[in-house]
């Protein structure tokens, strides 16, 4: 088996990655300018961050592995990012409720990691967190603005919440990697981020006057490699320039 | 910050290079006025500068490094090793008083923390003083502007537009 610490260092990586790729997809797109402006900043912190957690990832690799090997040369079944980050961008109102439900995770998953007994996971944390924290922020306030707005705003986050929600169960799924890891003092126990991530929905998703849906069926898979139909074609446009010029330098 | 201080005339040297060096994105603040130096020594194999990000994305970060390197190299030093640490993370609390000074007389807000703070879904929120007519009666636009640091306000006195450099 793959070294645990390497799995989640991983599994963090590629979310980081791939949300920072969908999101920069708005980049240009934006329906206003400061939204447009926004949203490349917030890809662009997404972008730093799993580069940090990539690096970290290849120094434990070894073997000339870096961080734009794993980024650019790894196929779909080794990437371990959740679902939710792979799902296409759909509408203003779909990318800010799936903003919203990630960051809110993101943001306790990292505060949690504050206290982890690895210390560049940690330093990692550290740096990341006042990042997220605007990211948070800013999503809460535009799930709220579009919730609480028109009618047609209203019905239309309404439609992305019931959407997204069958993803949100696998957040906090822990494979034997994770669960090791927590018990170490690694990684955080996601049970504990679940209580703080349902709170925090809970307190946004009234303000916004929308109603929590009820925990059903949820997605899995993600972080087996087993993705969506999406996410080849994310890949495909992310990897072809580095896979057909693989020795190309700036 | 600069917590190196060997042989006397080296150390003013030193310092007056990292000094030239500036924000390839906010060019009136020298790396040594944003605190992004953490410390640097030097011995008989060369000169060691350790640096640390801003934002974790920021793309200014490569240029800094390459722009350390010219200066040293053009001052005639050849040995030189730039390192970038993560831990501890950069804040804005690092920032100069006189890099603030500069901040504001370029038009941008200073990063000001512990005034007046409004207490937001996920943390605080700062009370932020307009650079052109010193007024607390402005309005955040987005907290994201033209650079990841950066972020955009408007002053209800004076209506002026500006950036404000965002405490992280």
């Amino acid at each position: 088996m793959e070294n645990p610490l390497l799995s989640y260092t991983l599994f963090l990586a590629d979310n980081s990655l791939i949300t920072g790729q969908r999101l920069s997809e708005w980049c240009g797109h934006g329906p206003i300018l400061e939204q447009d402006i926004a949203l490349s900043n917030i890809a662009l912190d997404h972008l730093g961050q799993a580069r940090m957690l990539l690096q970290y990832a290849a120094e434990q690799k070894g073997e000339g592995w870096t961080e734009d090997r794993l980024a650019y040369f790894r196929d779909e079944k080794n990437f371990r990012n959740l679902l939710m980050t792979e799902l296409p961008k759909g509408d203003w109102g779909y990318t800010v409720m799936r903003a919203f439900l990630y960051d809110t995770y993101h943001f306790y998953e990292m505060t949690s990691l504050l206290q982890s007994k690895d210390k560049q996971l940690r330093a990692i944390a550290q740096k990341a967190i006042k990042e997220i924290r605007y990211h948070a922020q800013w999503s809460a306030e535009w799930v709220i603005r579009l919730g609480d707005g028109t009618e047609e705003s209203h019905q239309r986050i309404k439609r992305s919440l019931v959407e997204l929600w069958p993803f949100t169960g696998e957040f906090f799924e822990t494979d034997e990697a994770a669960s090791g890891l927590n018990a170490n003092g690694i990684a955080p126990s996601y049970t504990h981020i679940r209580t703080q991530w349902n709170a925090k929905v809970e307190e946004v998703l009234a303000l916004a006057t929308l109603e929590r849906p009820a925990d059903g069926w949820m997605q899995s898979g993600g972080r087996k490699g087993a993705h969506t139909e999406h996410m080849g074609y994310l890949l495909a446009e992310m990897q072809h320039i580095p896979r057909s010029y693989p020795d190309a330098q700036w | 910050m600069v917590n190196a201080s060997p042989e006397g005339a080296d150390t003013d040297v030193i310092l007056q290079l990292l000094g030239q060096v500036s924000d390839p994105e906010v060019p009136v603040l020298s790396i040594l006025d944003l605190g992004i130096v953490r410390s640097w020594r030097k011995d008989e194999n060369g000169v060691e500068v350790v640096i640390t990000p801003t934002y974790s994305g920021c793309p200014a970060m490569d240029t800094i490094e390459a722009d350390i390197r010219k200066t040293f190299l053009e001052a005639g030093f050849l040995h030189l090793e730039v390192r970038t640490v993560l831990d501890p993370p950069w804040t804005t609390d690092w920032m100069s008083e006189e890099g603030k000074e500069k901040l504001r007389a370029y038009g941008i807000a200073p990063p000001e923390s512990g005034s007046a703070d409004k207490r937001t879904l996920f943390g605080k929120e700062e009370a932020v003083r307009c650079p052109h007519c010193r007024s607390l009666q402005t309005e955040v636009v987005s907290m994201f502007g033209s650079t990841a640091c950066k972020a955009l306000y408007r002053c209800k006195d004076c209506l002026e537009p500006f950036d404000y450099f965002k405490c992280i």
